[in-house]
């Protein structure tokens, strides 16, 4: 009976999936939990203001429960490697719909964000991959890395120009990444009202300024000497 | 007044296709967009050349025969309107036009600036159709709607199919088209006991015909000729998660 229910479980959500509706489903649902992930980093990030002890010690309590940590970790893993393989299919999809472009063609209707969202989300995700090996895992961070001494290793991280500008550009990317996802998960879901929709959008242009803007806030700070000075 | 025009021309579905440049001279302002196409196919035929293919049929609006990409917007620079209801006083004298016909795998081209829409015949026919018996009329308001309802359904309805939502999307989706059609008949009560399935074979079937994802942009509303919204799409969304 149950290996029936499962089966229908399973054939339901593949057959979802085979749809390009199901893929934006997948993308809606991943996005939401990256979003949430955000929403958390960007908090612990910015205990960076209430000096070192505070943020490293917040780095000490996320190590502290290593079973949770890594459990988080794979959720988010899944969630990135989902949520761009779902991209890439639908790419695919997109590529095949049209073989032959046009000479001329204007947007009239559809936002920049919204339109580069395959350019947002790879250098989003670059980004990512730098970032873990310069301030997770301090492969790419100076010789004065130490593990979990996390204040000091943004400090000497965001010290170096480019870096803070490179960290800067993919903020900017990824706040044009939410400018245009954080409503459009809404309506892959199938979430639409002509009162509330709007207001949606509106939000989630403040969500993606600010949420972009905390971010950024932190190597501004280190490279205009308001953080780290004793350093 | 005088134009500067860049056509599309292909003889056939096989046959490679190039822009051609041609000089409007004779068009006037009260003309319509394809009146003023009528008047360079007339030139066209006396010099002895082929006339620009396009299709058109009632020239009201309404049927959703006509339509074409003026300068990169589909039905042109008029929002609400189809090509044969565009007029030229819309357009300054001196004006360069590049006119291209719908592109996309699903709509492949006939000639010139005609299109193959039948693909959306077909995914109407996958589901888009309600099975009734087909008995006398039934007295008026025994089916009771809702007047929100009823204009709801009628604001999808009022999709005339002209594909103008396919050109425009740079993904080539159908969306904005089935998810008018499922909207029309799902917001009514004769809709409901073919809801699910409507919803699974007119979807599954859009993507067999090649049409894209949508990825809700917006580009389709804007140049949709009867003004149809996003909304529509994410009712499809929704009945499509549900019924799967």
């Amino acid at each position: 009976m149950s290996s029936v229910a499962i089966d229908s479980h399973v054939g339901r959500a593949a057959r979802l999936y085979q749809a390009y509706i199901g893929k934006k489903f997948v993308m809606a649902l991943t996005g939401v939990i990256l979003f949430g992930y955000l929403v958390g980093h960007l908090l612990g990030n910015l205990q960076a203001f209430l000096g070192p002890e505070r943020m490293d010690a917040y780095a000490a309590f996320l190590h502290s429960m290593p079973n949770v940590l890594w459990l988080v970790r794979a959720l988010l893993l899944v969630s990135v490697v989902a949520h761009i393989v779902a991209s890439i299919q639908l790419t695919a999809l997109k590529r095949k719909a049209r073989p032959q472009g046009y000479v001329k063609k204007e947007a009239i209707g559809s936002s920049y964000a919204s339109r580069t969202m395959m350019w947002s989300g790879p250098i989003i995700a670059a980004f990512v991959v730098f970032h873990i090996l310069d301030v997770t895992t301090g492969v790419t961070n100076t010789a004065q890395y130490r593990e979990l001494h996390a204040y000091e290793n943004l400090v000497y991280s965001f010290r170096r120009i480019p870096v803070s500008i490179a960290y800067i550009f993919a903020m900017v990317a990824l706040s044009m990444h939410l400018y245009h996802g954080l409503w459009s998960m809404f309506q892959s879901v199938g979430i639409s009202h002509p009162r509330y929709t709007p207001v949606i959008k509106r939000l989630a242009m403040w969500v993606a300024i600010l949420l972009a803007a905390g971010f950024i806030s932190i190597p501004i700070s280190v490279m205009t000497g308001l953080m780290g000075t004793k350093l | 007044m005088r134009l500067t025009l860049h056509i599309w021309r292909q003889k056939g579905p096989k046959e490679p296709g190039r822009m051609v440049h041609y000089e409007a001279r004779n068009a006037n302002p009260d003309m319509s967009f394809l009146e003023m196409l009528d008047v360079l196919n007339e030139e066209l035929t006396l010099k002895g050349e082929d006339p620009v293919a396009f299709d058109s049929d009632c020239r009201e609006g309404i049927c959703g025969m006509c339509g074409f990409m003026i300068n990169g917007v589909a039905h042109g620079p008029r929002r609400g309107t189809t090509v044969c209801q565009l007029h030229m006083r819309k357009f300054k004298d001196g004006d360069v036009l590049y006119i291209e016909p719908w592109r996309a795998r699903a709509f492949p081209v006939i000639k010139d600036l005609a299109v193959n829409r039948t693909a959306f015949d077909r995914i109407i026919a996958a589901g888009g159709y309600i099975s009734v018996p087909a008995g006398s009329a039934p007295d008026g308001n025994t089916i009771l709607i809702p007047k929100p309802v009823a204009e709801q359904a009628m604001d999808a309805a009022a999709c005339i199919g002209c594909g103008a939502c396919v050109a425009a999307c740079p993904n080539a989706s159908a969306a904005l088209f089935t998810g008018a059609k499922i909207a029309h008949l799902g917001l009514l009560p004769q809709g409901q006991p073919e809801r699910d399935q409507r919803v699974l074979k007119m979807v599954a079937h859009s993507t067999l015909e090649q049409f894209g994802s949508c990825t809700n942009i917006g580009e389709c509303e804007a140049v949709c000729p009867k003004e149809i919204k996003l909304e529509v799409i994410a009712r499809m969304n929704r009945d499509f998660i549900k019924a799967s």
